[in-house]
């Protein structure tokens, strides 16, 4: 019995550490894939410029793991993308990108901030989502290091830090936009809103949308929330809204509950417009979504992923070879915050030899300037205000036949 | 002479790993040789230690399985958070403010487990524990829809953000799902060393006294002792109380370490994680307690350096059922038994 115990145990280590070597090996590969293309094409730019070339070294926070780690793994695949590019280019600048998993979880974020910052990172890129991101920001704050979100939309992210920009809209921002689009649209006379009551991002565009819409007339007949992503049953929400005749229901929420809200709504025969923040772009890409019920969603959103603009086509493309699915706004906001380092440390006079704080006053700076601006996948000419907002123009699509088309 | 007890001896050596482990850490920060990120993780370690020995009572000294222990800890960390920010300006010292503020946490969180343990200790075993789950279940939902500030007209606290109606001037303190933001850190590895000494000598001294023999009796077997008149209610409330407040207290200084605290943090999974902390470091064990709550603590965040990133969520998991396995196995135990011939007994007992 005893001797049948230790044999158990020792075959449970001898799998594990099979399986774990199994993992490393293909770990190793995703690992060393970027750096092995970095070395490749460092050699010929040695060659040409001597020893010009800047590497910067861009430390990356969003969870890979856990519950939000579709966003996580969106935001670090988009970077790596165009961090490829940018080295391919054979500029001045190289980036270097090395990206930790916070599991959308604030103490651990400031661990991975801390371990980033033991290996070397001069910029800091994330965190992905919100109540981290926050978190994060005040170190980087007190620690002097540029930190740019691509998704984190709070405006408590760059509340009162000098060094803190978002790639993304603001919760509030995007709340009031929405309520104006409605206003000059005209869609809906009867709106019901659905948010979750247990995430900033949801409060944070509900509350501003309803404060708005009251500002500026429009009827808001229905608010009801849910407490959890995790929440399968939105029937009492929906009956809430179909009770009080909203004819246009605003979704401020992410894809996952959203998806189920319009399966739902479907089964009960409410069909009232549906519309959503960005965090219901990537909807249609979910295994087994019935494309159908997304008929006529609208959403804002600033990436459209059927595009036709070669950059959008080539990111595409690039993302559907490495990872098989669809790019979301989330791989696009990651996309165009490496190249808005990358252009904004190829105006820096004297970047070599600088070390994160004279690299952060620098692009701080930069920023805040009102000269820089980007060009990139959510927007062209994107600016940022000295709060650390940016500001581009929000982008309505609607659905139509499993596709986007810009309103 | 008098002869130390074996108890009090057992007691003193965990003093003295945990000062020695704070002496070998402060040498270490000193001479600068420990990386950012173990830096960023000793206050959070020694919140974590906290919560296990304090969880330790419940589950290994009392004997009842709860399951909302990170209810207390985010009590504490939303009234510290609070009083922090209420009392910046009427004490500027940090530390004193810090002091001020784990106590208020350590009040909240007995108040809080004196709420649900005079109706539910009632229970027993499964009960309880269902209990202590919705219990922390509840805490949670409420703190992520209440809104709480201060401005020159006073305290304002509301349930929604429409009926928040806080002065132009006015500081936000709790901002319902958005948690509490603007934090000035005050927390510091001292202060968390403090802190576990205190824990330790509240359960040690608890655990060897009359009251901590009752609540042990009860554990052993409840009818016997209620049959020797021990009073069930009072005894198993002591320990529930005292498990809570030292939960408080560690979530106080947990919530004054970062800059945002948010609700969702101490949901279920951080209460399960510091169950784990417990078992695996031995039921009743109160070194156990300690020394596994720093190790699977820092663990994860270890894994991050050796090249394993993707996986390192996947390797904790597989380490801790390891562990598992390896602490139930006989025959390890018998093999440390001829090492350490002391543990001889208890092996051939275990």
């Amino acid at each position: 019995m005893k001797k049948k115990n230790l044999a158990a145990l020792l075959m449970a280590g001898a799998m594990c550490f099979s399986l774990l070597a199994g993992c490393s090996s293909s770990g190793g590969q995703n690992s060393t894939a970027p750096s092995e293309a970095g070395t490749q094409e460092s050699k010929p730019a040695g060659d040409n410029q001597g020893s010009d070339v800047v590497t910067i070294k861009v430390g990356g926070i969003g969870p890979t793991t856990g519950n939000n780690a579709q966003y996580g793994t969106a935001t670090e695949w988009g970077a790596e993308i165009a961090v490829d590019e940018i080295n391919a280019q054979n500029g001045p600048i190289r980036l270097e990108l090395q990206y930790e998993d916070d599991t959308g979880v604030a103490d651990t974020a400031v661990s991975a901030y801390n371990s980033l910052k033991d290996w070397g990172a001069q910029v800091i890129y994330g965190c992905t989502t919100t109540a981290p991101c926050v978190a994060v920001a005040a170190e980087t704050f007190a620690d002097r290091y540029f930190q740019l979100t691509p998704s984190a939309s709070s405006p408590d992210v760059t509340a009162n830090k000098d060094n803190a920009f978002q790639m993304c809209f603001t919760d509030p921002g995007q709340g009031t936009a929405a309520a104006e689009y409605l206003k000059s649209s005209g869609l809906g006379t009867k709106i019901g809103v659905i948010y979750n009551n247990g995430d900033a991002y949801s409060t944070g565009i509900a509350d501003a949308f309803i404060a708005h819409a009251k500002e500026i007339g429009l009827e808001v007949v229905a608010t009801s929330t849910y407490p959890e992503d995790t929440t399968t049953d939105y029937t009492v929400q929906l009956n809430a809204c179909k009770d009080a005749g909203a004819d246009l229901v605003f979704l401020p929420i992410y894809y996952t509950p959203a998806s189920l809200i319009l399966a739902q709504a479907k089964q009960m025969n409410y069909a009232p417009i549906f519309f959503g923040g960005d965090g219901m772009d990537g909807m249609l890409d979910m295994d087994g979504f019935d494309k159908s019920l997304a008929e006529g969603l609208l959403l804002m959103t600033p990436f459209n992923a059927s595009g036709t603009d070669e950059r959008t086509k080539t990111f595409v493309e690039t993302y559907q070879a490495a990872h098989g699915i669809l790019p979301n706004q989330f791989a696009a906001d990651g996309y165009d915050c490496m190249y808005a380092i990358y252009e904004a440390c190829c105006q820096i006079d004297g970047i070599d030899g600088m070390d994160h704080a004279q690299l952060c006053d620098a692009l701080i700076a930069l920023f805040t300037g009102g000269d820089f601006s980007v060009d990139g996948l959510t927007g062209t000419g994107m600016k940022w205000l000295t709060t650390g907002e940016i500001s581009k123009a929000p982008v309505v699509v609607k659905v139509e036949n499993g596709g986007y088309v810009t309103q | 002479m008098k002869k130390i007890n074996k108890k009090s001896l057992n007691g003193f050596i965990n003093y003295g790993i945990v000062i020695a482990a704070f002496a070998v850490i402060q040498v270490l920060l000193g001479m600068g040789r420990l990386s950012n990120s173990l830096q960023s993780l000793l206050v959070p370690a020694c919140c974590y230690i906290v919560m296990a020995v304090s969880l330790n009572l419940t589950v290994g000294i009392l004997g009842e399985l709860s399951l909302g222990h990170a209810g207390f800890m985010s009590l504490g960390a939303f009234s510290g958070i609070t009083v922090s920010i209420l009392l910046q300006n009427a004490l500027p010292m940090a530390s004193a403010r810090l002091a001020v503020s784990m106590a208020v946490g350590a009040v909240a969180g007995a108040l809080g487990g004196a709420i649900v343990g005079v109706p539910v200790l009632r229970l027993q075993g499964d009960y309880l524990a269902i209990v202590t789950l919705a219990f922390g279940q509840i805490i949670k939902n409420i703190i992520m829809v209440l809104y709480v500030g201060v401005d020159e007209t006073g305290f304002h606290i509301a349930a929604s953000s429409e009926r928040f109606n806080l002065g132009s001037d006015g500081v936000a303190i709790i901002k319902g799902p958005m948690g509490a933001v603007g934090v000035t850190k005050l927390a510091s590895f001292t202060a968390g060393f403090v802190l576990i000494m205190i824990t330790l000598l509240v359960v040690q001294n608890l655990v060897n006294s009359r009251s901590g023999r009752a609540i042990m009796a009860l554990r052993d077997n409840r009818i016997a002792a209620e049959s020797v008149g021990i009073n069930v209610t009072k005894y198993k409330l002591m320990a529930f109380v005292t498990s809570a407040a030292l939960a408080g207290a560690a979530g106080a200084l947990w919530g004054l370490n970062y800059s945002s605290t948010v609700a969702s943090k101490f949901d279920f999974n951080t209460s399960i994680l510091v169950l784990v902390f417990v078992v695996l470091g031995g039921l009743g064990s109160i070194r156990g307690s300690i020394i596994a709550a720093a190790l699977l603590y820092v663990l994860p965040e270890m894994l991050r350096g050796l090249g394993l990133d993707d996986f390192r969520m996947l390797i904790y998991a597989i380490v801790l059922i390891l562990v598992m396995l390896a602490t139930n196995n006989d025959q390890l135990k018998a093999l440390v038994g001829r090492v350490i011939p002391k543990r001889k007994k208890v092996a051939a007992n275990g």
